[in-house]
């Protein structure tokens, strides 16, 4: 029974994640749709629900096409690796006390790893496909990777610093008096960018940017290898909004209702944050989008941490 | 960084406004009366036809998509013998009735015209021909017009002189 | 050349012109009605109003008419200056006060000068609120349509039709804003050229009463470069097309042969390209089959002859030569006609006198016609000729210091005085009016009279015995007359089918020549389109095919050839040949007795060469695809003969033709030069940059939009995609310019108004004069002779009837004539006749019954039928024959 519970909690999470992902494609047209007050998809199925079957249906019956002049396994690999990657961060994510896959001690590494692998697919994507747009998204993926990458794992460490643990459940447990968005607003503030940043959402899709790259890195992709990609980049924000949820949130922590229930809200909540950010925020250009990491995130990142070190210092 | 807060602000309140979309087959818009959809040709207040097949429309549509050939009738009223509009190509700017002298090509507050044959969106003039004269009640372009027809001789149109007399001796 | 100055800028200008001609041709945008550059000014309508400055200091300066000042050195005047500017708006303004709110249903639309004028003076929007003057409309015929409302007294038309056409039904009448422009009452425009009319209104007063029947805007026309076939000056033509169908012809200028005008029947003739009885699919034995079925069953062996044509292009000509060989090729024209056409063309060869272009006919200051009814053969050939005969008494206008261009003062000066003009001919002609001495006599006299002439000019020409007193002192002064003449020109050609005839016309030529007189020209008229370029393949002719024994199949290509030889020789010859294939466009009594018809196309569907009466060779092209498997002749032969397994004769495009014929015939090696091949020239588009419903002219058949046909063999695209480069001249489908949508866009295309086209007038010339004299003609015929009992039976042309194609046109069967005889009426004493009484005449073995009418003008024992017209229309005529008064019983009353 031991045996069977880490792959019961396996089936339960692909599940969720999963199922949560193909649902976003309905929850952002909805919402969407409700700031630009229209309605989006409600024909199909009760509130439109069914939209998600109809994409679904059309992604997979769709011819899968390969340009003849593409690289084809890696044209094939890319997308795979955007997928299989966002869902192994899920292996450290805690839905609730104890429920977890793997409960690692270094589980904020983990995750901070795992996820920035996710940009070898939009990188290996836009080099096979052997497309000067393509190309062009895909190197503005990884410089945007890279400058971001940075002080994302430096803003999370105010985080660590407090909390004395890399462990996802520690650091949950130890919000159990306040969370921490109070005492690491700034810390916050600036994963919640970074984590955007991440996902390549709006505004900071510069990889994709349809207005200059025409799609970018997956310009050249159709049928379910471009449904691929959708599911990708919903995994990533579902991720990056767990994240958010037990770095600064508390987690599964809440009054009243079982802890499961508030995890899933609060993670919702910053998931529908995103689709907001994509509804009201415009695209910054390349360059300033770059200066900002460099010169205004990094910079502030190192201070935040400065002083929260100093705080917990001074405080014990 | 204000204004981004604020925007994201003002777009969440856009959660709480109304929704603009109209549900359209259930309900149907309000659509002005010089709204750009089906062309029609319309008839003078005598009724007769207004088309003078003066091919203004056709030279001035864009995509041109009207075709016509003109004719005139026993007593030199002129009309097109057969006109021609492919909606399939029609993008309904409008340019044909600006362009039109007598008010009979006309668009109309109709845009119900979907049809599974790119074939049946060719429409001949039986299928345009209403029996009014549409927006403009009043116009009769043959009362302005110089050219005898059936009913109206020369100098019987609206500020006409009578027709001189060639053989007067007077000044 | 004088300096003028435009706005402060110095230009270049022709200093014997006026500023309005000056300014044009620069290509400034001047507007104007009452002037016309064949016209000249005459300052009526105010419209080219220019302000003139005395010089550089002046800044008031005086308004002036442009086409009223001549472009003297050092003139400075401005077209923008504010006052004239306004001035010419409200000029137009006062022009439009009466004109009616006619456009959308009015025929000029869309090409109208006036319409052009007003949006350039920039008078938009109409204040007179008064009532309009209006008129009846008039009955002109069944070529023009009037629409009196719409004048703007510009006076144009009656200039044109009086002055310089020489009509006298159509004036001005009453005064005032009542002006009116119309003939005394109802009828048809006597004259041959009232065409015209429709392009030198500047508005929609005449109109083309063709058109009007399947009416289209020039906008919508699909157009290209033609040349006229309806006779052999080889006039050029715009023709246009629309849904299929062919829609109007318009003149298209070329300086050396039509100018700005063209006649009747070339301009409204055109009408038989849409007969409903046009031949549009092959025929074997009188029942329709496929292309192939035909083609298989078509066998050319080693006894097949081919009979070409005088109306079929050169390429259709050489093409049938090359499948049958060239001695086994015979020329489509009877035995009379080829020996009198080779007889002019080795004239014009070997003689040192070159001859004559419409241009150079207009500037002849003396002429002499021999055996010709030049208004009727040869129309234009006439308009012009009439202009000519105000160059002698011009020069003296030249004493006044008068300027050609000042038309009215000219024309005071001038008066009714008449440059030398003599006409010989069987019967009287319309031109008699205006000629200074004429003659009738029959062709062997009227031969006589101008050998007389001849050594009346240079005494070592033969003498002429036996010749009566009175036709010396003819003669002598006709030659006085010609030798004072700078520019002499002699007119004779085949319509007498005489050899002597022509021979007499050179000898006068000739003659004139030796006596130092360089600038003589001398034309021959040509009885149809291609007869010149037919004779320069030189083969035997029709006379010679009929006799021909042991033939299997004849070809005969675009020919009646019961219109070139009397009916029972054809029947014997269809008898005795099994196979005939006959290739036309219309039936025709050979096609009817036919085994294969193949459906040829006209001009306006065909592309090819023509070479006219001057021997100039002129392309024409196609202005569209025919329908059915209507295709150009020479495609024709082609498939036959790669069907039968022939590889000489795979021509795929006419460029290929044109260059394997130009190798083959010495004779025909320029004729690529009457036209730029098609990779010559970029793209030009036959149709106008507004052509409109692309998208749904064919949407009732398909809504798929089919790709417009390819052209293979011009550089004219069916299309309004068109290159860069502007269409060189002898490719121009049209004339247009932005502001100039009416013919007058011609002023845009010339290198001067009134000049020739820029980058030269189309067509090549392929006969030159040789540098040596010719010796003289010593064979003088004997004069004629009436025997009793018998005619010489002449033909008399009917500008619409004679010619073959035209006649199918609806409006010129109109005004076609019944058939007649015409005699002399001491004649028709010694006969017992009567006008009108119904006459037998027996002529060539045909017998047919005609009503006869009296003509005092025809001398003693010759007889007139009309030319081309049944019953007589395959005997070769002149010729002598029977008159007998027909039995009561087939008497056709009235006359015709």
């Amino acid at each position: 029974m031991s045996a069977l519970y880490p792959l019961l909690i396996i089936a339960v999470v692909l599940g969720i994640v999963l199922n949560l992902a193909g649902g976003l494609i309905w929850v952002e047209r909805r919402l969407l749709a409700l700031w630009q007050d229209r309605y989006g998809p409600n024909r199909v199925g009760p509130f439109g629900l069914g939209q998600v079957v109809a994409d679904s249906v059309k992604l997979f019956t769709k011819e899968d096409w390969i340009p003849p002049f593409a690289d084809k396994p890696v044209f094939v690999l890319a997308p795979a690796v955007v997928v299989a990657t966002s869902l192994l961060a899920f292996a450290v994510i805690p839905f609730a006390a104890g429920f977890v896959i793997a409960d690692l001690s270094v589980g904020i590494l983990f995750l901070l790893a795992a996820s920035s692998l996710g940009v070898y697919s939009v990188v290996l994507a836009g080099w096979s496909s052997n497309n000067k747009y393509a190309l062009l998204g895909g190197l503005r993926a990884t410089a945007q990777m890279l400058s971001y990458e940075v002080f994302m794992g430096l803003s999370l460490m105010g985080v660590v610093i407090m909390a004395g643990s890399f462990r996802l459940g520690d650091i949950v447990e130890a919000q159990r008096h306040m969370w921490y968005v109070v005492p690491q607003f700034a810390g916050f503030v600036m994963f919640l960018i970074a984590g955007v940043a991440e996902t390549r959402r709006l505004p900071f899709d510069l990889a994709e940017s349809e207005s200059e790259l025409i799609a970018g890195f997956h310009s050249e992709y159709s049928g379910m290898k471009f449904g691929m990609f959708f599911v990708g980049e919903y995994i990533g924000v579902i991720l990056i909004s767990a994240m958010l949820t037990l770095c600064y949130f508390g987690g599964w922590l809440g009054p009243v209702l079982p802890g499961p229930v508030w995890f899933g809200l609060k993670t919702m909540a910053f998931i529908c944050l995103f689709i907001l950010f994509r509804a009201a925020l415009p695209r910054p250009r390349f360059d300033q989008l770059m200066s900002w990491g460099w010169k205004v995130l990094l910079p502030l990142a190192l201070l935040n941490l400065l002083v929260t070190g100093a705080a917990v210092l001074l405080l014990r | 960084m204000f204004s981004l807060l604020r925007s994201l602000w003002g777009v969440f309140l856009h959660a709480f406004h109304k929704r603009v979309t109209i549900q359209y087959p259930e309900e149907k818009a309000v659509l002005a009366p010089r709204y750009r959809g089906r062309i029609v040709l319309s008839r003078d207040p005598d009724g007769g036809e207004r088309c003078v097949a003066c091919n203004l429309c056709a030279v001035v549509c864009p995509t041109d998509c009207i075709s016509l050939q003109a004719t005139e009738d026993e007593h030199g009223r002129r009309f097109p013998e057969w006109f021609r509009i492919n909606f399939s190509r029609c993008i309904f700017c409008g340019f044909c009735e600006e362009a039109c002298p007598t008010y009979a090509i006309q668009l109309t507050p109709d845009f119900e015209m979907g049809e599974f044959y790119r074939k049946n969106l060719v429409y001949e003039k039986e299928d345009l021909m209403i029996s009014g004269p549409g927006k403009y009640p009043d116009y009769n372009f043959w009362r302005v017009a110089g050219v005898a027809i059936g009913g109206k001789a020369k100098g019987e149109a609206e500020r006409e002189a009578a027709p001189t007399d060639l053989h007067s001796l007077l000044p | 050349m004088a300096k003028i100055f435009v706005e402060n800028k110095p230009y270049e200008v022709d200093a014997k012109q006026n500023l309005l001609h000056a300014c044009l041709s620069l290509g400034f945008d001047l507007p104007y009605f009452c002037w016309h550059p064949a016209l000249g000014s005459v300052g009526a309508c105010r419209q080219c109003a220019v302000k003139q400055f005395k010089n550089e200091q002046d800044i008031t300066g005086k308004l002036t008419m442009a086409c009223m000042a001549p472009a003297s050195e050092g003139t400075r005047i401005s077209i923008q200056d504010a006052d004239a500017a306004e001035f010419r708006r409200a000029v137009i303004q006062g022009l439009m006060l009466n004109h009616p709110h006619d456009c959308p249903v009015c025929d000029e639309g869309g090409e109208c000068h006036l319409q052009d004028m007003t949006v350039m003076t920039g008078h938009s929007h109409r204040t007179y609120n008064s009532p309009k003057r209006t008129f009846k409309n008039q009955y002109l015929g069944p070529f023009i349509n009037h629409e009196m409302n719409r004048c703007i007294q510009c006076q144009r038309c009656v200039r044109y039709y009086r002055e310089y056409a020489g009509g006298d039904d159509l004036n001005a009448f009453r005064l005032r804003d009542t002006v009116f422009f119309g003939r005394a009452e109802d009828g048809v425009l006597e004259n041959e050229f009232s065409g015209n009319l429709v392009e030198v209104c500047p508005t929609g007063v005449f109109t083309d009463a063709t058109l009007k029947h399947h009416y289209t805007r020039k906008w919508d026309l699909q157009m290209a470069p033609s040349v006229c076939t309806h006779c052999a000056l080889g006039c050029n033509t715009t023709v246009g097309e629309r849904y299929g169908s062919m829609r109007r012809v318009v003149n298209r200028y070329n300086h050396e042969v039509n100018g700005y005008f063209l006649c009747d029947r070339g301009r409204f003739g055109y009408e038989f390209t849409n007969s409903p009885a046009r031949l549009k699919e092959p025929m074997m034995r009188g029942a329709v089959v496929s292309k192939s079925a035909a083609l298989e069953s078509i066998t050319v062996g080693g006894r097949a002859i081919g009979i070409g044509s005088p109306r079929a292009s050169l390429e259709s000509n050489y093409a049938l030569r090359q499948l049958v060989g060239a001695e086994r090729f015979y020329a489509g024209v009877s035995g009379a006609e080829g020996t009198a056409v080779a007889a002019a063309l080795s004239i014009l060869k070997s003689g040192a006198v070159p001859s004559a272009s419409l241009l150079d006919v207009e500037q002849a200051d003396g002429v002499l016609v021999l055996g010709e009814d030049v208004l009727n053969v040869a129309p234009l050939m006439a308009l012009r000729l009439r202009q000519s005969l105000r160059n002698a008494p011009m020069r003296a206008a030249k004493k006044f210091n008068i300027p050609p261009w000042l038309d009215h003062a000219v024309r005071e000066m001038v008066q009714d005085q008449q440059g030398p003009l003599f006409i010989a001919s069987p019967y009287a002609t319309k031109l008699d009016a205006v000629a200074t001495a004429t003659e009738r006599a029959a062709p062997d006299d009227i031969a006589r009279l101008g050998f007389a002439i001849a050594n009346a000019i240079d005494r070592g020409a033969p003498e002429v015995a036996e010749l009566s007193e009175e036709t010396r002192t003819l003669a002598a002064s006709i030659a006085h007359a010609l030798l004072g003449a700078e520019r002499p020109l002699v007119i004779s050609g085949a319509s007498c089918l005489s050899t002597a005839v022509v021979e007499a016309a050179a000898q006068v030529a000739w003659a004139l020549h030796r006596q130092g007189r360089a600038q003589t020209r001398i034309a021959f008229t040509m009885p149809e389109a291609n007869t010149f370029g037919l004779a320069l393949l030189e083969s035997k002719t029709l006379a010679d095919a009929l006799k021909e024994d042991g033939i299997d199949t004849a070809i005969v290509l675009e020919n009646d050839l019961f219109r070139r030889a009397p009916e029972h020789l054809v029947r014997e010859f269809f008898e005795k040949v099994p196979h005939v294939v006959v290739l036309d466009c219309l039936p025709t009594l050979t096609t009817a007795a036919a085994e294969f018809v193949l459906p040829a196309g006209t001009a306006a569907e065909t592309s090819g060469t023509l070479v006219n009466s001057e021997g100039r060779a002129q392309r024409f092209l196609r202005a569209f695809v025919p329908s059915g498997s209507v295709q150009e002749s020479w495609r024709w032969i082609r498939d036959i003969a790669v069907a039968g397994g022939r590889t000489d004769c795979a021509w795929q495009t006419l460029d290929q033709i044109i260059a394997a014929m130009a190798q083959d015939c010495p004779a025909l090696r320029e004729v690529p030069e009457a036209a730029p091949a098609r990779d010559e020239a970029g793209k030009i588009a036959r149709e106008p940059d507004r052509y409109s419903g692309r998208t749904s002219m064919l949407a009732n058949i398909t809504v798929h939009e089919p790709k417009p046909p390819q052209d293979v063999d011009s550089a004219l695209a069916f299309s309004m995609e068109s290159g860069f480069r502007p269409a060189p001249a002898p490719l121009i489908p049209f004339f247009w310019a932005p502001g100039w949508n009416s013919i007058q866009a011609t002023n845009k295309y010339q290198t001067e108004v009134g000049g020739p086209l820029r980058g030269g007038d189309p067509g090549t010339r392929l006969v030159a004069a040789s540098v040596q004299a010719a010796e003289y003609f010593r064979e003088i015929p004997a004069a004629f002779r009436p025997a009793a009992g018998e005619w010489l039976v002449c033909p008399a042309f009917h500008i619409f009837g004679s010619e073959e194609l035209s006649r199918h046109a609806p409006g010129i069967a109109e005004l076609t004539p019944k058939p007649y005889i015409a005699l002399n009426p001491v004649d028709a004493e010694v006969l017992g006749l009567h006008a009108g009484d119904a006459v037998q005449v027996t002529l060539d073995g045909v017998t047919g019954v005609v009503p006869a009418i009296l003509r005092a003008d025809l001398p003693r024992g010759v007889a007139c039928l009309p030319a081309g017209l049944p019953p007589f229309e395959g005997c070769a005529l002149p010729s002598p024959g029977k008159l007998a008064l027909a039995k009561p019983e087939f008497s056709v009353r009235g006359t015709p």
